[in-house]
């Protein structure tokens, strides 16, 4: 009763999801990919883990100090979790072999120059884990690409797709195949993806409409026509599944209107599509979220609700 | 210090065109993947700089107003053909690699920029080291730039092997994007020098001009470039009449001293 009643000021709506709970939700959910890709590839994927985690706690934690030291104002931001999510998520975008410097490397990148200059986590422009793995694409191709492990040889199943080879729709969906750490299981990626739902981390919006939107975009430009192999194992293959539901669902750096995350989520479907079908590489999700990205302020400004008491165009309604 | 040290000196340190002017972003960033790329383009730039400036300096009485720009621009680019006809013939490993972005120097909004705030309002032995001092400014930023994209991106200095041989490169830094992370990290880094010399009391604007802003204690009036105070001594050889003209008492002097183009353009 009495807590009906509190009058203070503004904001008069509070919830009791805090960026740590938000953050765990993300880790856990992220289990299921993480611990079929350490599975699946062996005890240096774990390694791998390791080390794109410890780097970006660890340098989120030495900027803290830094401007902690010099300013005496910001508070140690290491706590929030958040760097934690981004070193898991980069770990799941790197091929297992991949030298454990260059992962370190990348996890600086992502919350050093992606993230911490730009002000720390809700002022990032980009997602650091997605900008660390194009980063680390762009500066070191061969060792990122390297796909050949152990457990798997040739060709990941998409470029083998892309080579016109016939694929095993099972593996793919079970995720015996090779690719980066974590994108190989769609049923991994999947599992995870409900728990977000049914803790109410994300919704249907922008996975869902990505995934229409690409699959629309294959359907048309693919050249299979409507072939439910095909399709399958566009949609399995490749980091789709996990950019979709883990990636371009962050919530710093999608729209935050309902209209604009649709709009965000046909952006990358087409852009995805286009990379996949007519660009060189069999790959395109990253780039196509980064992009989507970088235009998310530019949907944002367009898809700006009208506030109560005004029309449309920012008058006020005569009374 | 005397007008030519001080120019030299304001060119490559006080008003470093790259890293705190931040003019002529465009070849800074697409030539420097060597750092004997970013010289080659920092020099070829500053004779042109210092040559213009001289020829347009001597013709400030000549040039008349309304054509001042395209009059630059002929001097400019008739300076930029001579040095791309010179570089073809004595350095073509030079020319080949630096491409279009020798015609480009025309086009340079440093050269521009010289032109149209110093050389046009001032005398012609200030103007060519004006145009050296930038030039030298100019060249030594491009080098840093350069010489740090290719100690990352390929382990070489100047074309000699630098790293030992289990040095991956990172291959972004030869690209695009390297350019841009290279040049922020070094403004940063020179803003942050310059801060430290501003708290420890040596901050770079006193050495060049000798000014500490203090225009009523300051026994330096009649040398003053800064006209903070007292705006009908000013003598703007320094390229500062757009700051005396907004003040109307001392608008029909300065118009007798120098161009009155900067009010025409209002």
């Amino acid at each position: 009763m009495s807590e009906l009643y509190k009058v203070s000021s503004n904001p008069h709506i509070r919830s009791k999801v805090t960026t740590n709970g938000l953050m765990l939700a993300v880790i856990v959910a992220l289990m299921p990919a993480a611990g079929f890709g350490v599975y699946n590839f062996g005890f240096r994927a774990f390694l791998v883990i390791l080390t794109t985690i410890g780097s970006t706690v660890l340098t989120e934690f030495l900027f803290g100090l830094l401007r902690w030291k010099r300013e005496a104002l910001g508070r140690l931001t290491v706590t929030d979790l958040s760097a934690v999510v981004t070193g898991l998520l980069l770990a799941l975008n790197l091929p297992v072999g991949i030298p454990l410097w260059m992962a370190a490397l990348g996890g600086v990148f992502a919350i050093l120059a992606v993230k911490m200059l730009f002000g720390g986590l809700g002022q990032n422009f980009m997602n650091p884990a997605l900008a660390a793995r194009c980063f680390l694409l762009i500066s070191f191709p061969t060792a990122m690409t390297a796909f050949e492990c152990d457990a798997y040889t040739g060709a990941t199943p998409l470029a083998a797709l892309k080579a016109g080879e016939q694929v095993d729709l099972f593996d793919m969906v079970v995720g015996r195949t090779g690719g980066t750490i974590g994108e190989t299981s769609m049923i991994a990626i999947l599992i995870g993806a409900c728990l977000l739902l049914l803790f109410g981390v994300i919704d249907l919006r922008i996975p869902g409409s990505y995934i229409i939107t690409f699959l629309l975009f294959v359907i048309v430009f693919g050249g299979h026509g409507m072939n439910p192999a095909y399709l399958c194992a566009q949609l399995s293959g490749g980091g789709l599944m996990l950019g979709a539901f883990f990636m371009a669902t962050d919530y710093v750096t999608r729209p935050i209107t309902a209209k604009g995350q649709y709009v965000f989520g046909i952006f990358l479907g087409l852009m995805t599509g286009i990379f996949r079908i007519f660009g060189p590489g069999a790959e395109g999700v990253s780039y196509a979220i980064i992009l989507g990205n970088l235009l998310t302020p530019l949907i944002e400004k367009y898809t700006r609700p009208v506030a109560f008491g005004y029309r449309k165009g920012g008058k006020r309604r005569e009374k | 210090m005397n007008k030519a040290g001080e120019r030299l000196y304001n060119g490559i340190l006080k008003e470093n065109p790259t890293f705190v002017l931040m003019l002529g972003m465009c070849p800074t960033l697409a030539v420097t993947t060597s750092a004997m790329n970013g010289l080659g383009m920092g020099l070829t730039t500053m004779a042109v700089l210092a040559l213009s400036n001289l020829i347009i300096s001597l013709l400030r009485k000549v040039i008349p107003n309304r054509v001042r720009i395209p009059a630059f621009i002929v001097i400019i680019a008739s300076f930029v053909t001579a040095v791309e006809l010179l570089l073809e013939a004595y350095i073509p490993s030079l020319n080949k690699s630096l491409g279009v972005y020798i015609p480009l120097i025309v086009v340079n909004c440093i050269i521009l920029g010289r032109a149209e705030s110093y050389a046009y309002s001032n005398t012609a032995i200030a103007s060519l080291f004006d145009g050296i001092g930038m030039g030298l400014g100019f060249s030594f930023a491009l080098t840093c730039i350069g010489a740090v994209r290719e100690i990352l991106g390929a382990g070489e200095l100047f074309g000699l092997a630098l790293m030992p041989e289990s040095f991956v490169p990172i291959r972004i830094f030869g690209q695009a994007p390297g350019a841009f992370f290279v040049l922020a990290v070094l403004t940063a880094l020179q803003n942050h020098i310059r801060n430290v010399r501003k708290k420890a009391g040596r901050s770079y604007e006193k050495i060049g001009s000798g000014c500490s802003e203090d225009c009523m204690n300051c026994k330096d009036r009649k040398g003053c470039t800064k006209s903070f105070y007292k705006a009908e001594e000013a003598h703007g050889d320094d390229g500062r009449s757009a700051k005396a003209g907004t003040e109307p008492a001392s608008k029909g002097k300065v118009a007798l001293t120098k161009p009155v183009y900067l009010e025409e353009d209002k």
